[in-house]
């Protein structure tokens, strides 16, 4: 692509300038076509409609944790598209560039892809995802009205979708790094990499990361602080806790993974040598460094999936869930070991057998709690009255596919073997039977479970299905050619491949990502289908799965103050101990809620933050300073905002409360 | 660190809190209370400027030590006497909160330092002395990296 | 939680055993969740703690790669450093007299040991960055060794921190004006004294490790 950095720099540009448009690349060309004809009709549409004011009013500055919920979602089903998108255009490179057929991609173009890839997956889907099931569902199931931080809460959302923004950028303007997703240098320092691909990974996942951070710090206070009376730790619904240790690993993990790339960005814009070659510098530093961070990382994401996967065994058995206080030990244990075991990831690089051994015990002992929870599982559904409803089949396929994940996952922390297998396929496959076979699944299930919940309506079962036995069949096509492969001493990251042999292997990996995309189209219709049968997948009673937690004790959607009257907790299991004990809704003497209000504070330094971090990519030095002191200016202009909070009038809930009781008393 | 002792800290700590105003505004601090943390960080940073600026130790480590073992002492000191930490406030949380961040600390800090260490001792000897090579004019060539 | 909600569940609690009809569902009334303001930004100080981790990690790898360059022991001026860590100190009591001002409602003295407060912050970056100008000009820069580079970032990132601390505080200081000690500013005021004194904090790492044993060459 274009090399920007040869352009000369000016004063007001940087050095930005026509020639960052990759307009003589026609894969990108059609891409910004469609995404720029997708762009203009949402546009027109939201004009044609008269939606602006209403976006702005009730989703843009809302505050109310179940939107964000939402928006962070919507946000992880976007970027999963595109990244998605960069995994079958390197399936179908990989699939045809043999013996010497050098396939549709060239490597420059390949090596964004896989970068970009690895990137938004975790960064811009899995993350959301995870955020956004965090904060739809922990107020829910403490039963409190809103996070400890409302406003914090849509600026890290918005602080997110700007480091989204940043990466989406890069596809139309200038390139992204070719560096691999963790930007090793020195191949990420300057000599090696001196074009904006680099500046545009840096500064997309330093903003997102703040907003990651400040989130994690959020929901452990909400979680702390919040808590319904009676409920005390140990009465916690699962999800709640493994939320907990989440957040706790995001605020312990991010701020390392910033302050590392706030050194690599010191070499690059201001010619440190921290990791350079020369002047005493340590590349290895680097390495080290950010697998303190993302080691931890990888535990952020699955601990959650973890979480519902228990909320679902539970209700779908119809039992409590078996040893709650060992999966509670279980999460707390990783949380602790996962900040033990970081130089797996890097066992070749030359520590040594003593060194080597302690990390490759350290990671063998933390998949005990992890096998501890799937006996778990199965001890719940032993004798259970199991509804092999969408949730419960994400889940059993779950169980099967994390376990050979995990398995594989033993495998490499045996250090010899490691050096076998490192920087092959068999470590790609590794991760993304356990990312995609857990997290994703995780994040699948969890979606059916509360869908109904967010939205008043389930969603259509049939194409659930679909895309359950395409996610889960396209899966194992896609994935275990892999391990062979992996196993015959394929490395990672290859445009091209000169022994015919492996093709087939290749064809099969990428019949499998087609499945896939059959998955994730059937997900698409599915939704699309509900939403118009809506009237026919109404949920009217607020718990359609007969299940057990406070969140199922609301209405379907829950009021905009989730509990008119805050429940008090006696039990674990709570909504399932009120429901068991003949709870009678309360339709009588409701008070004013204080809630807090609506602000454009967050979107506004988000905004900021984007042409911020945009100028600081292309040197527009000028920009870049006025968007810092800007967004400094915006933040003190916002703490003098003293009235943050209003009261919804008693009639209003009564209102809300009473067109519930109708509802309900229709029914019944 | 456990699970549960958080849940007790936690539990417990609503029997301290009645008197407090739960919008946040509860401070502990006395004038005695930081007259004294004061005067120990004082102590605690004179001695070992004293130490090194006047070369009390022959040894260097025994003075690194004995510097160290004095900043961790005022670091103790900052927390109690500035920080107002103690096992009550905030329900314990702040405390479990800080010692789990103490916990992190040291192994980020610790362990990158035995890793790098050991990397440093089983590197190949780098030519033209290693790392206090002299400043190359030329752009190193660069070898693909692993992971 | 409010104590007629404890006290509900103590009297629920109780009769734990057996079905209770008149058992409490929910609060009568208006439940004040505690407020977690003070927890909250506990927490991010305490990922403040992982950034100066990381940089003294690197500190701790980087900081005898001196390259041929000048070592600590060559650099540092620790009667310099003395003098700012005394700055320091001193602006750490002072905040605790405004705290102990604002105990007592009184508006006027915590304005002025806030003022005070300040300064001693204002004289500590000045002295810093006195020393930062004479490092680069000796030719001590920052890209001049892995050594140069941990000890700017490390001491640079601290001094940044005030930086922000002080602007804060002159922000906060306009607040009390404008609104009085009120609870939001109370609030922020005891953020604050948090900020600072774990900037203190900080601090003493950063003369111990960087400065004092950086100087046994």
């Amino acid at each position: 692509m274009t090399p920007a950095h040869q352009a000369p720099e000016s004063v007001l540009f940087g050095r930005l300038s026509l020639e960052a448009i990759p307009y003589h690349e026609p894969i990108l060309l059609a891409t910004f076509a469609v995404a720029a004809l997708g762009g203009i009709g949402v546009f027109a549409a939201i004009t044609y409609f008269r939606l602006w004011a209403w976006l702005w009013r009730e989703w843009i500055t809302s505050i109310d944790h179940k939107k964000i919920g939402i928006m962070y979602m919507i946000l992880g089903l976007i970027m999963l598209l595109r990244g998605f998108a960069d995994a079958l255009m390197m399936r179908l490179q990989q699939a045809i560039a043999f013996g010497g057929a050098e396939g549709y991609l060239p490597p420059h173009h390949y090596d964004q892809i896989f970068t970009a890839h690895g990137v938004i997956m975790i960064f811009f889907v899995a993350m959301p995802f995870v955020t956004g099931l965090m904060n739809y569902l922990v107020p829910l199931q403490i039963g409190a009205r809103d996070v400890a931080f409302p406003f914090l809460n849509n600026f890290s959302f918005w602080m997110t979708t700007a480091g989204a923004v940043l990466v989406m950028v890069s596809l139309f303007v200038g390139e992204f790094a070719t560096t691999g997703w963790l930007a090793y240098p020195p191949l990420s320092g300057i000599y090696s990499s001196p074009g904006v691909g680099v500046d545009y990974y840096i500064w997309a996942l330093q903003i997102a990361g703040v907003g990651t951070t400040l989130s994690g710090v959020n929901l452990i206070a909400t979680i702390v602080k919040m808590r319904a009376p009676g409920m005390t730790m140990m009465r916690m619904p699962v999800f709640t806790w493994t939320a907990l240790c989440s957040n706790v690993l995001i605020v312990a993990s991010f701020p390392v993974l910033g302050a590392t790339l706030a050194l690599l960005s010191l070499d690059r814009y201001v010619g440190t040598n921290f990791f350079t070659n020369d002047l005493g510098g340590s590349a290895m530093m680097y390495v080290n460094l950010i697998w303190i961070w993302g080691h931890p990382e990888v535990y952020i994401l699955i601990l959650p999936a973890f979480g519902v996967f228990s909320e679902v065994v539970a209700a779908f058995c119809g039992k409590r869930l078996f040893g709650y206080a060992s999966m509670v030990y279980a999460t707390v244990v990783i949380t602790i070991l996962s900040y033990l075991v970081w130089l797996h990831h890097f066992f070749t690089m030359g520590s040594g057998a003593s060194v080597n051994s302690f990390f490759g015990i350290t990671t063998m002992i933390i998949s005990i709690p992890t096998g501890a929870k799937i006996f778990n599982w199965l001890f719940t559904m032993y004798k259970g009255r199991i509804r092999f409803d969408l949730p419960m089949m994400w889940t059993v396929s779950f169980m099967i596919t994390f376990t050979i994940g995990g398995m594989t996952g033993v495998l490499l922390a045996v250090p010899p073997a490691d050096f076998v297998l490192h920087n092959s396929l068999f470590l790609i496959a590794h991760f993304h039977n356990v990312i995609i076979g857990g997290v994703l699944f995780g994040m699948f299930a969890g979606i059916y479970f509360w869908w109904p919940k967010a939205f008043g309506f389930r969603l259509d079962p049939f194409w659930g299905k679909v895309s359950f036995w395409c996610w889960t069949v396209g899966f194992y096509f896609a994935f275990m050619p892999l391990y062979v492969l992996g196993l015959m001493g394929v490395t990672r990251r290859m445009s091209k491949f000169d022994d015919p042999s492996l093709q087939i292997w290749f064809v099969i990996a990428a019949i499998g990502a087609l499945m896939i995309l059959g998955g994730i189209a059937a997900f698409l219709v599915q939704i699309f289908v509900s939403f118009m049968k809506r009237e026919e997948l109404k949920d009217e009673t607020g718990d359609p799965w007969n299940a057990r937690t406070l969140e199922w004790s609301t209405s379907s959607p829950p009021p905009p103050y989730n509990f008119a009257f805050t429940p008090i907790v006696h039990d674990l299991d709570a909504w399932w101990d009120m429901k068991r004990r003949g709870y009678i809704r309360p339709t009588e003497g409701f008070i004013p809620i204080h809630m807090p209000k609506n602000t454009g504070a967050g979107f506004v330094l988000a905004v900021i933050a984007t042409i911020a971090g945009f100028a600081l990519i292309w040197h527009i030095w000028w920009l870049a300073v006025a968007g810092f002191v800007a967004l400094v200016a915006t933040a003190i202009v916002h703490t003098f905002n003293y009235k943050r909070d209003f009261h919804i009038p008693a009639s209003e809930v009564v209102e809300t409360e009473d067109a519930r009781t109708k509802l309900l008393a229709a029914r019944a | 660190m456990s699970a549960a002792g958080a849940s007790h800290e936690a539990h417990d700590a609503h029997g301290h809190d009645h008197h407090d105003p739960h919008d946040g505004t509860a401070y502990h601090g006395t004038m005695k209370h930081y007259l004294m943390g004061f005067v120990l960080s004082v102590i605690l940073t004179g001695i070992p400027f004293w130490i090194i600026m006047g070369d009390v130790f022959r040894s260097q480590v025994t003075a690194a030590v004995v510097v160290m073992v004095f900043a961790v002492a005022q670091i103790f000191v900052h927390m109690v006497y500035f920080l107002h930490m103690n096992p009550r406030s905030e329900g314990g949380w702040n405390m479990l909160a800080a010692i789990f961040t103490i916990v992190i600390v040291v192994i980020a800090l610790s362990g990158s330092m035995w890793v790098m260490s050991h990397l440093h001792h089983n590197m190949a000897p780098m030519p033209a002395g290693g790392h206090e090579m002299a400043p190359a004019d030329t752009p190193v060539p660069v070898k693909p990296s692993h992971e | 939680m409010s104590a007629s909600a404890t006290a509900d569940i103590a009297a629920t609690d109780a009769a734990m055993q057996g079905p209770t009809p008149g058992r409490d569902f929910y609060v009568r009334g208006e439940h004040h969740p505690e407020n977690g303001t003070l927890l909250g930004f506990w927490l991010y100080l305490m990922s403040d703690c992982l950034v100066f981790a990381v940089l003294f990690a690197c500190y701790g790898v980087l900081g005898r790669n001196y390259a041929a360059g000048p070592s600590g022991a060559d650099l540092f001026d620790l009667k310099l450093v003395a003098i700012n860590t005394g700055f320091l100190l001193a602006s750490s009591i002072t905040y605790g007299f405004a705290m102990l001002e604002m105990q007592q409602n009184h508006k006027g003295t915590t304005l002025f040991w806030l003022f005070v407060t300040g300064c001693f912050g204002a004289a500590f970056l000045a002295l810093e960055l006195y020393e930062f100008w004479h490092l680069i000009h000796e030719g001590a820069t920052p890209q001049r060794s892995a050594f140069l580079s941990s000890f700017f970032t490390l001491v640079g990132t601290h001094g940044l921190h005030v930086t922000f601390g002080c602007i804060w505080l002159v922000t906060l200081m306009v607040q009390v004006i404008k609104h009085g000690l009120i609870p939001a500013n109370r609030r922020r005021l005891i953020c604050l004294s948090m900020f600072w004194h774990f900037l203190d904090v900080v601090w003493i790492g950063v003369f111990t490790f960087v400065y004092l044993m950086g100087s046994l060459a």
